[in-house]
């Protein structure tokens, strides 16, 4: 598939795509998202790219081997799941940092959570790539 | 002891380190026994314990008595020495430090099993010295026939641990507790409980294939195919005397009935007639040591058939004795191995000459095993036929069968130990030398100890014979004395009988094998047996897997949904849980929509030819699906919904473009039967979720989601603070699978490709 307008179409939305997961991953405490719908809306956009310019192009530009990203996620996940050991308390449970907070305002908050849920979407997004591109190089 | 020198290389050091620190693991955990030995020689039991899994009564305890100090001495004396034997006979082996490990891992689990006073935790041992075992019987993997004789051997012994497993848990129910020392109190209400015979037989299925009892003896000779200080170690000293020591045991708890004296004597006394039969017929030397192994565990177990004193007593006393005098033995089959290349014994001949010392404690060791004076052999020799006399079955066949036995031991003793080094020449691969001390050490030390406790008996009476008699007795016995000279009795007259019927046997030794290598040729042979036996399961497997796994998609997709449709619809009609349509309200236009379109999506996918059209309707079906999510209120579920069947949708497209294209009516034969069958699935599916959903819900936990969501976890969206915070260990789990799945994807379609150059990102 090698038609330029699909090609100028998916780099525009491979960026809009990835801004968007990324949105996605960060509302998702309150609002609709999260984590899993980010990375496979990450995924998505990278797949658009590879059926439109290549994998090997949609490689270069995604720079590390998706099966690592899945394997960092999965770290990342891991360590936040820890982090409460560190700081007292059962593996996995959430720890809260309010940064600025008064009275009224609870301020930034900041939490292993998010951490958490990063590695979620580092896992979702790197293992669907591995296995679109692998599957994509195959045919 | 300063690290071997002949391992030069750096590889060779740290090998050798391996070996050393097995050794010095092995001379501590014997002198640490060794400080039992006051204690338990002046009646004393030590206990240890503490909890390993509370919830199912499981602990860790440990007790020592003099049955498992007995042992435990035996095993970490014995395994000192064999495994410094080692370091010699393995230097340079390219996995010297491996063989060093399995070998320490044995005596562990060795230890574990005759110190346990916990049912389970013995179970748990016990298996590990079955896999150690297997692992060493297979030590030279790159041959077929070690790896036959592991597999059968681990397979045997696995077994009968499975039998072992099902007795301990019924002796457990019937008992009320897992521990020994308990249970042993309880042995009257034991054997009148209903489950007595049942507990009974698992337990001698244990024990019988551990100590390779008729007719499960076959695995042991197969065992040579190990190392030769494996077999001195595991296969003579230690191992195979795990079921022994069950039965001992379990004495105070299982014997004292007609089913146990029965049963064990007839086991123990056609094991010992048969194996020393067997072993004089043999011409390799580790064989001929391995049946008189099988004819040692034959006796042992012939002796604890009975409840009397003295044969316990010559349970006990035979038992070191034998560890003794066949560990020696088999170590010095190596060193014959070692030095001259065969251990054929009609290669063998005149060795006395190049190997003095080798041939001074072969000596010593089978004149002991021949049970001369004043060797311990002849005290154990004495307390057999005393003991013999004394059993409650058939005292003369029993004493009958000792001295058959007996006299053909004096016979192997005499093939192993006097004919390759004093009788003619030798016609050997290699130029026979005298071994290095390290693997004479162990040979010279066993011989020597055998002589001791003969001349001063008490060494071992005292603190290990008599407290052990009392260990298998539950204290009801009153052990016999250790004495040389007990004046002229029947038992004495009957050694003097044995003799003379030995010396006659080896004269008569060359015919003998004649016959019996006729007779055996006519005989039932237990190790086809065994291959028949895994055949028919080859058969069976294979035959039940044409079935099951045709290899044939359809095939699998009908028989999961025929085994959902039977097994969910007909506990519907069986329980009777369909309670009816329930009253569907005024449907709105958007619900109208949303099922036209997955209708219309199922539909296309039933009619198409087209691989892309069938899934371009499946997507419609699950956008539907999607929708109904939305309708619902659940949009985080909606969109992952969607998310998922749009990538798998260009996920099925890509691996289409590799298939044919389908023509009408390819592959599907019987699409009215397929329209039939899927019907009713979807019938079933439905009446399940119709069911389900006109239920009462239990809402409590939506209520808790809710309230909690917030105010401890500061969150709105109650999906994503249940999948990251409340839950995220599940979640974690989750993601693991799907980066594994990823990746064994990847890695598989990688391993496909024809490019042989791994790209850039790999290489590194």
């Amino acid at each position: 598939m090698k038609s330029v307008i699909l090609r100028a179409g998916a780099r525009l939305l491979v960026a809009l795509l990835l801004v968007f997961s990324i949105f996605m991953l960060l509302r998702g405490h309150n609002e609709p998202g999260g984590g899993f719908i980010g990375g496979l809306i990450g995924a998505v956009g990278f797949v658009v790219y590879a059926i439109a310019c290549g994998t090997s192009e949609a490689r270069e530009a995604l720079r590390v081997p998706p099966e690592k990203i899945a394997m960092i996620g999965l770290g990342i996940s891991l360590i936040s799941g820890m982090m409460a050991l560190v700081l007292g308390g059962s593996p996995f449970t959430g720890q809260w940092l309010f940064i600025g907070a008064t009275e009224t305002e609870k301020g930034l908050p900041l939490s292993s959570v998010l951490v958490f849920d990063i590695g979620v979407y580092l896992v979702v997004m790197g293992a669907i790539l591995a296995l679109v591109f692998a599957l994509e190089e195959e045919v | 002891m300063a690290p071997s020198q002949d391992n030069a290389s750096p590889q060779g050091a740290s090998q050798a380190f391996a070996g050393w620190i097995s050794v010095a693991l092995a001379s501590a955990l014997f002198a640490l026994f060794w400080q039992a030995l006051g204690p338990i020689g002046a009646g004393e039991v030590l206990r240890f314990e503490r909890p390993w899994v509370p919830s199912l009564g499981i602990s860790l305890s440990f007790l020592i008595d003099g049955l498992s100090l007995t042992f435990a001495l035996l095993i970490t004396g014995i395994g000192a020495l064999v495994m410094l034997y080692s370091t010699k006979y393995l230097a340079g082996h390219p996995h010297f430090a491996r063989f060093f490990l399995f070998l320490t891992l044995f005596m562990m689990s060795m230890l574990g099993v005759v110190t346990s006073d916990n049912l389970l935790t013995l179970f748990v041992f016990w298996e590990l010295t079955s896999i150690t075992s297997y692992l060493l019987i297979g030590f030279s993997h790159s041959g077929a026939d070690s790896r036959r004789s592991a597999l059968q051997a681990l397979l045997v012994t696995g077994a009968g641990g499975l039998a072992l497993l099902a007795g301990i848990i019924l002796l457990g129910w019937a008992a009320g507790t897992y521990e020994l020392s308990e249970i042993r109190a309880q042995g009257d209400a034991i054997r009148e409980h209903a489950l007595y015979l049942p507990i009974l037989i698992l337990f001698l299925l244990g024990a019988f294939t551990k100590s390779a009892q008729m007719p499960f003896h076959f695995w042991l000779p197969n065992a040579m195919a190990a190392p030769t200080p494996v077999s001195a170690y595991l296969h003579s000293a230690t191992m195979v005397k795990a079921g022994i020591y069950l039965m001992a045991r379990m004495h105070p708890t299982l014997a004292e009935t007609d089913v146990w004296l029965w049963t064990l004597t007839i086991a123990g006394a056609s094991t010992a007639v048969f194996a020393s039969f067997m072993a004089v017929r043999q011409t390799d030397l580790k064989q001929i040591l391995a049946y008189t192994t099988l004819m040692a565990l034959g006796t042992l177990t012939l002796f604890l058939a009975a409840d009397v004193g003295y044969a316990i007593t010559a349970a006990m006393t035979f038992l070191i004795v034998h560890s003794l005098y066949k560990a020696a033995l088999f170590l010095i089959a190596g060193i014959i191995d070692h030095s001259t290349g065969t251990r054929e014994i009609d290669r063998l001949g005149g060795l006395a000459r190049a190997m003095p010392i080798t041939t001074a404690a072969a000596a010593l060791a089978a004149l002991s095993m021949a049970g001369f004076p004043p060797f311990l052999g002849f005290i154990g020799k004495e307390l057999k036929y005393a003991g013999a006399l004394a059993v409650q079955s058939e005292p003369y066949l029993v004493a009958a069968a000792v001295l058959l036995a007996n006299a053909l031991m004096l016979v192997a003793a005499g093939l192993v130990a006097f004919r390759p080094f004093w009788r003619g020449t030798h016609s050997t691969p290699k130029t026979p030398h005298e071994a290095p001390w390290r693997m004479l050490a162990g040979p010279v030390i066993l011989a020597l100890l055998g002589a001791l406790f003969g001349l001063n008996s008490d060494l071992i009476a005292v603190p290990l014979v008599e407290p052990g008699v009392k260990a298998i007795s539950a204290g009801e016995l009153k052990p016999a004395e250790l004495k040389l000279w007990a004046g002229v009795n029947i038992p004495l007259i009957l050694s003097g009988v044995t003799i003379a019927l030995g010396v006659v046997l080896l004269f008569l030794h060359n015919p003998m094998r004649k016959i019996l290598a006729g007779i055996e040729a006519r005989m039932p042979w237990f190790d086809r047996g065994w291959d028949n036996l895994l055949d028919s399961f080859k058969t069976v497997a294979s035959w039940q897997t044409r079935i099951l796994q045709s290899g044939e998609m359809r095939r699998y997709v009908y028989t999961v949904f025929a085994t959902l449709l039977i097994a969910v619809g007909g506990t519907l009609i069986y329980k009777g849980a369909w309670a009816g349509l329930p009253a569907i309200p005024d449907l709105e236009v958007k619900h109208w929509v949303v099922t036209l379109l997955i209708v219309a999506g199922t539909a296309l996918v039933t009619v198409t030819n087209s691989r892309i059209t069938a899934i371009a309707g499946l997507g419609a079906v699950g956008i539907g699906v999607a929708l109904i999510f939305i309708i619902y209120g659940a949009p985080d579920v909606a969109i992952t919904q969607l998310l998922v069947e749009t990538l798998v949708v260009v996920l099925f497209a890509v691996a289409a473009l590799r298939l044919p294209t389908l023509k009408p009516g390819d592959g599907f034969p019987n699409r009215k039967l397929d329209a039939v069958f899927a019907t009713a699935i979807g019938a079933v599916v439905a009446a399940i979720l119709i069911t389900v959903t006109t239920g009462p819900i239990d809402l409590r936990l939506t209520a808790f989601f809710e309230q909690a969501s917030w105010l401890e976890a500061y969150g709105r969206n109650v999906v994503n603070v249940i999948l990251v915070d409340f839950r995220a260990l599940d979640t974690f789990g989750e993601i693991a699978v799907v980066a594994v799945a990823g990746i064994a994807a990847w890695s598989l379609l990688k391993g496909q490709t024809s490019d042989p150059e791994p790209d850039g990102e790999d290489a590194k």
